[in-house]
């Protein structure tokens, strides 16, 4: 993502904008400080001493994911291929989430692992826990630059301060409320940041629809433009796919995107997972993605329609989807209806909003980073059988040196933005064949500690060499053997990873020695007691609070949801 | 559901107070939600009516925004968060590592 550094996307920002951004940046600070009081073990600082109710962990589960990369992006797609958008929500995340709550949520809290790289090395032993570690780490410090490149390019052209002005301002921001509160500032603060996004994007929707003259007409006018047809029905999404069989595209869309690339995301990425891990118990644990999974199916709308609102009301987005323009940045949509449609007040929550989206996706990639690299690197590798308060101070340290390399990353990416691109590519590939051998892993007793990291292994690189034969998928790496681009190829390396990691699991397990069976207990479903995977007050508990039935009306509404927009 | 943090037993507890989440949404929207209402009642120029259409979004979000803060103030009023005051000590730090 790349937005164009012109001055029309200069906004006519006053004091009362700046008033309410000021407003924002202390409450930001003051959660830091107040959190930090709270912190007394490393475990406070890590996993919030495991305590926080599950309305906040479940909305800092998708704050976490709500990224101004996110809201941007999405809000350009919504510009570009209008309704279909939404299954990178109703497929591509609810589903996913929904899983996670109910299957595999257990295993993670059950067990007591403090991450998700914990839990490989418990079940499968070293090698593969190097791996999933080493890669997650390093693709956190990556993608952490790029949230910090982009909201200090965002700065420099909504209010034109200098870049790097900007830039080493947001990292000390970001910088003192995680060193100070650990996990529970970053999570508060992405609760925060929730409101406050929704409070920007909500009344802009309405705004936004109230000008086109109502949801209907703005329909009509979508309909009107080339391709509009396919923008107001969300399946089969030939458009958004660039698949041209329906049947095809159908299929990409369900198990490339709904169930290889969505699973492997939501379930296995301790971005994600670390925010329920830090809940009060297993069932508040399992409610988190389950809660997070309700306001996620609604936030298309206010994401989505935005974008597809530019496209009728901003003369530049109008006129980039009627000529078919190929070179339109599509990001911008969404700023030019900011700038179009709010005043000065609201002016200033939006642009609140968006920094907000653009810190809290970076303090999740540090929190989430110092826990791998204390937990899982330090005190598993180099430094054993420290003081708790010793581990506490290399998070701190941690997060010191995890953010002074996101500045640096993000110096890069001001340079060199086409590599960025490749390797947040090429770290995708890592996550891919996790989901695989997590979900063998805990239902297959029979896998062996071997098959953990060579099944690991040889997915990724089955990625990896489906995208070098790919078309551009790499830039200059990719040779333009297989005519695949863009999703097409990213839902085809994941479906690739998926297949040769279990193959490659299964093949291996067969050949190499299962591990004892006394030492699965809770990492594998067959060799733990029920009551290990559940709530000893799970009887008292409503029926909202139960995690299988909250599910199951999550499922329902995401059904009605797909069958309305049809 | 926030209050189900001492169902282990009898410990002595004690109301989490400022540091309940619900008190910081309902104070940063709030403190937006009044500003809104009142730049969107003195300083709505024509210029800027005009870009809406002429609906006086700032009144309308910060009304929304105040009754939005109203529910959480209300909701932490009534279901405080009880804290532990001596939370067990806490055991997964001294789970051996590396088995």
């Amino acid at each position: 993502m790349l937005l164009a550094a012109s001055s029309q996307l200069r906004l006519d920002t006053n004091w009362v904008d700046y008033v309410l951004i000021a407003l924002y940046f202390v409450f930001v600070l003051g959660i830091g400080i107040m959190a930090k009081r709270a912190v007394s073990s490393s475990l406070d600082f890590f996993l919030s001493g495991r305590s926080l109710p599950a309305w906040v962990t479940g909305l800092a589960f998708i704050s976490a994911n709500l990224g101004a990369v996110e809201i941007i992006g999405m809000s350009a797609n919504g510009a570009q291929f209008g309704i279909p958008t939404a299954h990178y929500f109703w497929i591509g995340a609810v589903p996913a989430m929904l899983f996670l709550g109910v299957v595999m949520m257990p295993f993670y809290y059950g067990s007591k692992v403090r991450s998700v790289p914990e839990f490989m090395r418990r079940r499968f032993g070293p090698g593969a826990h190097l791996v999933n570690a080493i890669s997650f780490a390093v693709a956190q410090l990556l993608i952490a630059g790029i949230n910090l490149y982009l909201l200090a390019k965002i700065v420099e052209v909504i209010l034109g301060w200098d870049l790097y002005v900007s830039l080493v301002a947001a990292a000390i921001v970001v910088l003192t409320y995680t060193t100070l509160g650990g996990l529970s500032a970053a999570i508060y603060n992405e609760v925060l940041q929730f409101f406050v996004i929704v409070a920007a994007l909500l009344p802009l929707t309405v705004v936004g629809l109230y000008k086109v003259g109502g949801y209907g007409a703005l329909k009509d006018k979508i309909a009107a433009t080339p391709d509009g047809a396919h923008q107001l029905e969300s399946w089969p999404a030939t458009n958004l796919t660039a698949i041209d069989s329906p049947v095809l595209s159908i299929i990409g869309i369900v198990l490339g995107l709904g169930f290889v690339l969505s699973f492997g995301y939501w379930t296995t990425n301790f971005v994600e997972v670390q925010r329920a891990m830090a809940s009060s118990s297993i069932s508040a644990a399992q409610r988190a993605p389950i809660i997070g999974a309700f306001p996620k199916m609604f936030i298309p709308f206010i994401v989505i329609f935005p974008g597809m609102i530019a496209g009728v009301l901003v003369s530049q987005v109008a006129k980039a989807k009627s000529s078919g323009s190929t070179t339109f940045d599509f990001n911008n949509s969404l700023l030019y209806l900011i700038r179009d449609l709010l005043p000065n007040g609201m002016l200033g929550v939006a642009i609140a909003g968006l920094l907000a989206s653009f810190m809290a996706g970076m303090a999740a990639n540090i929190s989430a980073f110092n826990t791998v690299f204390s937990y899982d690197l330090w005190q598993t590798y180099v430094k054993k059988d420290k003081p708790d308060h010793y581990y506490l101070a290399v998070g701190r340290w941690a997060t010191v040196a995890a953010t002074v390399i996101a500045v640096g990353t993000a110096l890069f990416a001001s340079s060199y933005s086409n590599i960025m691109n490749y390797l947040q590519t090429l770290f995708g590939f890592f996550n891919a064949p996790l989901f695989a051998t997590f979900i063998l892993g805990m239902f297959w007793k029979r896998m062996s500690a071997t098959a953990g990291w060579a099944g690991l292994v040889s997915g990724t690189l089955g990625a990896i060499i489906v995208a070098i034969l790919g078309t551009k998928v790499l830039g200059g790496l990719s040779v333009g053997v297989l005519s695949l681009s863009g999703q097409g190829a990213s839902f085809t390396a994941a479906g690739v990873a998926f297949v040769v990691d279990i193959v490659v699991s299964v093949v291996v397990s067969l050949g190499t020695r299962p591990r004892k069976e006394s030492e699965l207990r809770g990492l594998v479903y067959s060799l733990t007691p029920k009551q290990d995977f559940h709530d000893a007050n799970e009887g008292v508990l409503a029926w909202y609070q139960q995690p299988t039935k909250l599910a199951a009306v999550g499922l329902v509404m995401v059904i009605i949801l797909n069958i309305l927009f049809w | 559901m926030s209050t189900t943090a001492n169902s282990r037993g009898s410990k002595r507890t004690h109301r989490a107070g400022a540091f309940d989440m619900r008190n910081f949404i309902a104070g940063l929207i709030g403190i937006y939600g009044i500003v809104l209402v009142i730049y969107g009642i003195i300083g709505s120029s024509e210029t800027q009516l005009k870009k809406t259409g002429h609906v006086n979004i700032n009144l309308w979000a910060g009304i929304g925004m105040v009754l939005v803060a109203v529910f959480f103030a209300v909701w932490a009023r009534l279901r405080p968060v009880i804290v532990a005051e001596d939370p067990e000590a806490v055991d997964d730090g001294d789970r051996p590592v590396g088995h």
